[in-house]
């Protein structure tokens, strides 16, 4: 550990400055108070192009994803660099739907994506279910942000026995916990221009400066090729193959699809403040992307550099990298960068499963008649619990845990796109439909998942998401991701079910929104639904207080 | 996706415009392996695999960004 305490010094400094940052937030762009989900949970739905882009950007591009990433890339080769087109084709993908999300949400004051399809399709049940898959779909994915944080920890020497070794990572959640309770979405919008900042300068340094040590690019890709050749497993090597390039598509296009349906990044698209900011969005997060494809790529340096992991956790494998190449104090602002990334999304998961707990478990069925100032007090208490629950996930379970159910989370996830992202065009779907074809994706989902094995880890189960199509019959070795097959499954049910639904003439349950609601923008009227939001009701034409600021 | 034309709002408003259509570029491309999955030509070192996939993001920017100044100039 002696060795490390530069790094340890340095890290610890930013660390505590943020920290800071975080309380200070309840401070910054103060509203007149903070007890409303529409400032604790969404900042005011007031954030600009700027603060949304880092915002947005700090948590879809996780701490999680910055170390799993490479590490699958240092293992696999090519698979791991499916990152990259998944991050070029989400955003034209849903350019167009989440500006009506955002409309709709921004008319009739949503929160969660479960109030839409409450509203939608006049289904409590079917809103439980969404809010459900949501809750069940971000918990694993909090506690995998704690994997981050372990292998920088790791890679500082911090390991230690028992509870002990655990205590640092309760401290940093504890600390999290605190200002995120304090300060809502703020505190995770303002620490977000500090993480991807340094995270930013961290891997520009990192990929001018390390392939000059490493004999340049070329060398850098033969000598990840010569690795891959020389092992035994199959399906490695920097290219693709015949078996897993439809694999490579599909989880592409299945992660692609999936994002936005993350309760965490609808909570950063609707804290915008108009349209014209998600739209400006949509060609500024790709920044990311390349980022997230130059830190792929640090899993081939890693081989090159004949970087090994800590034990069997290839995990460390990009911590160790910085250790190796870069002095001590570089080192430590790269693993302050990590850990910092973990708090972003961290903080927003855990606002965000809040928000859907409160608003359409305990507001739908315990306590109707809440106000907003309870409604904010429930969620602060419940992200609170959230990341205890995900403290408790990691010191009590297996960290391979959290890794296969958020595996499970992503396929869980995309269930929930019929009612969410058609429902936001066309409410062809029978309400009962929704709901069977959500039954059948899940089933469907979670059984193809079971029967992944995963030959490196000797794992029977959960081993991963490349289904095999030589499970359904074909003469093949083809594997595909589970994840879509899934949606296939639930959309096919959904059609059947809402055309039975139909023809058994079932109730279709009321839509309270209107065609216009869907392309309104800042300044438009605001309905303020007696059923979805009773405190006030003023008349259905009030127009919002003027923004203090005119969108550039 | 496109939404019904049913009932088409009261206001002028409309999120349709041929220029979205422009945004399935982006899409589809980067799901096409046969066009990236080769080793040569290198460009700085970079095998076409890595080098043409991180072109794409220039893609996505391009088309995304026209898309929205047509629909800021058309008042959307």
């Amino acid at each position: 550990m002696s060795e490390h305490v530069t790094e340890i010094i340095i890290f610890t400094v930013l660390f505590l400055t943020v920290s800071v940052m975080g309380f200070v937030a309840a401070r910054w762009r103060r509203p007149e108070n903070l007890d409303s989900l529409n400032e604790w949970g969404l900042g005011g739905r007031n954030f600009g192009s700027w603060i949304t882009w880092f915002l947005v950007g700090g948590d879809l591009y996780t701490a999680y994803t910055f170390v799993a990433v490479p590490a699958l890339v240092f293992g696999a080769g090519a698979m791991g660099f499916f990152a990259v087109p998944y991050t070029v084709i989400v955003y034209p993908i849903v350019f167009l739907v989440l500006l009506r999300l955002w409309s709709v949400s921004h008319v009739h004051g949503f929160v969660t994506p479960a109030d839409f399809v409450r509203a939608r399709f006049g289904s409590p049940t079917l809103a439980l279910l969404i809010a459900i898959t949501g809750i069940v779909a971000t918990m694993p994915y909090i506690a995998l942000q704690l994997v981050g944080i372990e292998a920088v920890l790791k890679s500082m020497g911090i390991t230690g026995t028992g509870f002990f070794s655990q205590l640092p990572i309760i401290i940093a959640f504890a600390i999290l916990a605190a200002y995120t309770y304090q300060s809502g979405l703020r505190a995770p919008a303002l620490i977000a221009f500090v993480k991807d900042t340094l995270i930013y300068i961290v891997i520009l340094v990192a990929i001018v400066y390390i392939p000059t040590r490493l004999g340049g690019w070329d060398s850098i890709f033969d000598k990840a090729q010569q690795k891959f050749t020389d092992s035994a497993a199959k399906g490695d090597g920097i290219l693709l193959n015949a078996g897993n390039q439809l694999q490579y598509v599909t989880l592409a296009l299945g992660s692609a699809l999936a994002l936005f349906l993350y309760p965490h990044s609808i909570t950063g698209v609707l804290a915008s403040r108009n349209r014209n900011v998600i739209k400006r969005n949509m060609s500024a997060l790709p920044a990311y992307s390349l980022l997230l494809g130059l830190i792929a790529i640090l899993g081939y340096m890693a081989i090159a550099a004949g970087t090994t992991p800590i034990g069997k956790d290839n995990n460390t494998i990009v911590p160790r990298l910085f250790d190796q190449m870069f002095p001590d104090w570089f080192t430590g602002v790269a693993y302050a960068a990590i850990a910092i990334g973990a708090l972003v999304p961290a903080a927003i998961m855990s606002i965000a499963a809040a928000n859907l707990f409160t608003r359409n478990i305990y507001r739908e069925y315990l306590k109707p008649d809440a106000t907003d100032a309870e409604e904010a007090r429930v969620s602060k208490l419940v992200s609170l619990a959230v990341k205890i629950g995900a403290v408790l996930c990691i010191i009590f379970l297996d960290l391979q845990f959290a890794i296969d159910l958020q595996l499970i989370g992503g396929v869980v996830i995309l269930q929930t796109l019929p009612s969410v992202a058609i429902g936001l065009y066309t409410r062809w779907f029978h309400r009962g439909g929704l709901v069977a074809g959500w039954v059948a994706g899940m089933a469907a989902g979670v059984m193809m998942l079971y029967t992944i094995p995963n030959p490196v880890s000797g794992k029977a189960h959960f081993g991963g998401s490349a289904f095999s199509l030589g499970n359904l019959g074909f003469d093949t070795t083809t594997t595909v991701y589970a994840g879509l097959l899934a949606l296939i499954v639930n959309l096919v049910v959904a059609a059947v079910a809402t055309v039975i639904c139909r023809r058994a003439g079932v109730a279709e349950g009321t839509d309270t929104t209107r065609p216009d609601h869907y392309l309104a923008d800042e300044g438009d009227p605001r309905v303020k639904d007696l059923e979805l939001d009773g405190t006030t009701a003023p008349s259905p034409t009030e127009a919002p207080p003027a923004p203090t600021t005119t969108a550039t | 996706m496109s939404a019904p034309n049913t009932d088409r709002p009261p206001t002028a408003r409309s999120d349709h415009s041929p220029w979205n259509w422009l945004l399935v570029l982006p899409i589809i491309i980067p799901l096409l392996p046969f066009l990236f999955n080769s080793d040569e030509p290198r460009l700085f070192g970079f095998p076409l695999f890595y080098w043409l996939q991180l072109a794409f993001i220039a893609i996505g920017v391009t088309c995304t960004t026209i898309v929205y100044r047509v629909s800021r100039r058309n008042g959307r």
